[in-house]
């Protein structure tokens, strides 16, 4: 499995991460090869099989919907980069 | 093995030795932890074993500790200097992750295992340096700057908990927390000579950890000696209802499996695990390692075939990158962290935070676990993956059913240098080549020293079935006692 540097782009576009020139020419023989170890699995006959989500059998764990003490609002926004009137502070998102 | 004990060198100490002694008021819990520091301002600076020394919090904590021996309500960790892995969060005290994104996050809560800890009485000293995000099997991915091994500084101690193991077998602690994902605690044990424990998944909370791949990731000890490392687990094990996947069963103390008889134990050694690519001298440690068990009283059958374990690499290098790609996601300049605002736009911005915040490491595997979600490869990849996954554990379940444990290496390797794998990212995902399917699996496994190989450390890697954690101490503590090896501190710094 080979990747293109315009793939790579458009994953980094995916995983929000801004890639320099140099990242581009990095990664892309990077990933490649990586994906190329990987493509082994294929041929793993898996007919049949579950997949594994992780190891124990627990799942849809509840607990009783009790309000319980949580963070303040001071503590919840101490290490905001930049709050405003007790929010987090962002830039617009529509322009 | 305890020699030059006097009062400067309270640090050579095991844990419980040190217990002893501080039961016995010989010295106090402040004065053991003045030795540390000490030993700390004396060796950091070669080591690097720390992302935050914390000086102040451990006098208090030491203090605290005289008070409570005192009173006469000490535990065996009260007053024990120890380490905690930066990912391990505790409140008013930086926790970092080992990345820039985190540098100047100071948590607001304290991590299940820190309340465990504290309510145990240990003394905190430091939050150990690590692979950004664990993502690595170095410490050169650190932000931060790479750890040393205290064997050898020009070498690696591992990774990812490589501060934890470079700071036990540097005298900077007694005893340490790591975190375990593919490999993060029982590698850099075997390669800095120390005793790693990965408990079964869920039998620790998760509680506090900053995440790296939700379904693998647990907390775990790294000690001197087999004692020490079981008396870290006892201390941080049972259910936490604030992780959703701890295990609600009640865990028993595995302190009473300490110093028991391994006669008749039925021991599978799977071929698999003898490859191309081990050392000579790991391969000979181990052969002698079988050959003392045998001795012991074991039962050792080699004809135990696992003949998925080649797919544990693919299978964990699609899930884990695939899982902090989604638990990464939460890292955007906005609510917490390191933050850029050149960008012109909200978009932009939380772009550019990550360019600048992660380490190429931590962005590869993002892209790799992005690339493995998304429309059109989730199938081939990730679902993919999860299915061998099935497969990898039906084959333990079945060896687990004629064997008690499972012994293998620890790593294919002893320490190898600074700088020799980390431009070539598939040659450093091979050191974790016989540490990932007990993982995939979510089995408990510890790393045991064995031996040296070229005057380093070579680690012996125990398997056990699921909350079996009580079979693997006996076997490991059994065994530390007839090879000999246990509490090195290294002398050459």
């Amino acid at each position: 499995m080979s990747l293109t540097a315009e793939e790579v782009l458009h994953i980094a576009r995916l995983a929000r991460i801004a890639l320099t020139d140099a990242d581009v020419e990095r990664f892309t023989p990077q990933l490649s090869g990586i994906l190329e170890h990987f493509a082994e699995l294929a041929a793993v006959d898996t007919e049949g099989l579950e997949p594994t989500a992780h190891p124990l059998p627990l799942s849809n764990v509840m607990r009783a919907d009790l309000v319980a003490p949580s963070l303040s609002q001071a503590e919840a926004l101490a290490n905001a980069p930049v709050q405003e009137e007790g929010f987090f502070r962002v830039r617009a998102v529509l322009e | 093995m305890t020699a030059g004990t006097s009062g400067d060198e309270l640090w050579r100490l095991t844990a419980h030795e040190a217990h002893e002694r501080l039961r016995a008021k010989e010295f106090t819990a402040v004065e053991l932890t003045a030795s540390v520091l000490a030993r700390i301002e004396a060796v950091e600076a070669k080591v690097h074993a720390y992302i935050t020394v914390t000086p102040d919090v451990a006098m208090q904590q030491a203090k605290e500790a005289d008070t409570s021996f005192a009173a006469g309500m000490a535990t065996p960790l009260t007053g024990i200097p120890v380490a905690v892995k930066d990912l391990i969060v505790t409140k008013g005290t930086r926790t970092t992750a080992g990345s820039k994104i985190l540098d100047n996050f100071i948590p607001p809560y304290d991590s299940h295992v820190y309340e465990q800890l504290r309510r145990a009485g240990a003394v905190m000293v430091g939050k150990a340096n690590m692979d950004e995000f664990a993502m690595g099997s170095s410490t050169e991915h650190s932000a931060f700057g790479p750890s040393h091994n205290p064997w050898n500084t020009a070498l690696v101690p591992g990774g990812s908990s490589g501060g934890s193991a470079a700071a036990v077998s540097a005298g900077e602690c007694l005893v340490a927390l790591g975190s375990d994902t593919g490999g993060s605690i029982r590698q850099p044990a075997s390669l800095c000579g120390n005793v790693g424990f990965d408990p079964t998944y869920g039998r620790v909370s998760r509680y506090g950890i900053i995440a790296f791949g939700s379904s693998l990731d647990q907390v775990g000890p790294i000690g001197r000696d087999v004692e020490d490392a079981t008396t870290m687990l006892d201390c941080i094990s049972g259910h936490d209802p604030r992780d959703s996947t701890s295990n609600p069963e009640p865990v028993a103390d595995l302190r009473h499996y300490l110093g028991r008889d391994i006669t008749g134990m039925r021991i599978g050694v799977p071929r698999e695990y003898f490859i191309a690519g081990m050392e000579p001298g790991v391969t000979a440690r181990i052969e002698e390692s079988l050959k003392l068990l045998e001795g012991l009283g074991c039962v050792i059958d080699r004809e135990l075939s696992l003949p998925s374990t080649e797919h544990a690499l693919a299978v964990y290098y699609i899930i884990a990158p695939s899982e902090a790609s989604a638990n990464l996601a939460r890292y955007d300049g906005v609510k917490y962290g390191f933050s850029e605002h050149g960008g012109g736009s909200m978009w932009a911005d939380m772009e550019q935070t990550r360019a600048e915040g992660f380490g190429q490491e931590v962005k590869r595997r993002i892209m790799l676990g992005t690339y493995a979600l998304s429309a059109g490869y989730y199938d081939a990849y990730y679902l993919k993956a999860q299915k061998v996954r099935t497969l990898i554990n039906n084959e333990f379940e079945a060896a687990f059913r004629k064997y008690d444990v499972i012994v293998t290496p620890t790593s294919p390797t002893v320490a190898f240098p600074i700088g020799a794998k980390v431009d070539d990212p598939f040659a450093m995902y091979l050191n974790d080549v016989y540490t990932l399917p007990a993982s995939v699996a979510g089995l408990p496994a510890i790393s045991v020293p064995c031996g040296l190989s070229e005057g380093l450390p070579v680690g012996l890697q125990i398997i056990g079935n699921f909350f079996d954690e009580g079979r693997i101490v006996q076997v490991a503590h059994a065994f530390e006692a007839a090879c000999g090896f246990a509490n090195r501190v290294a002398d050459g710094l």
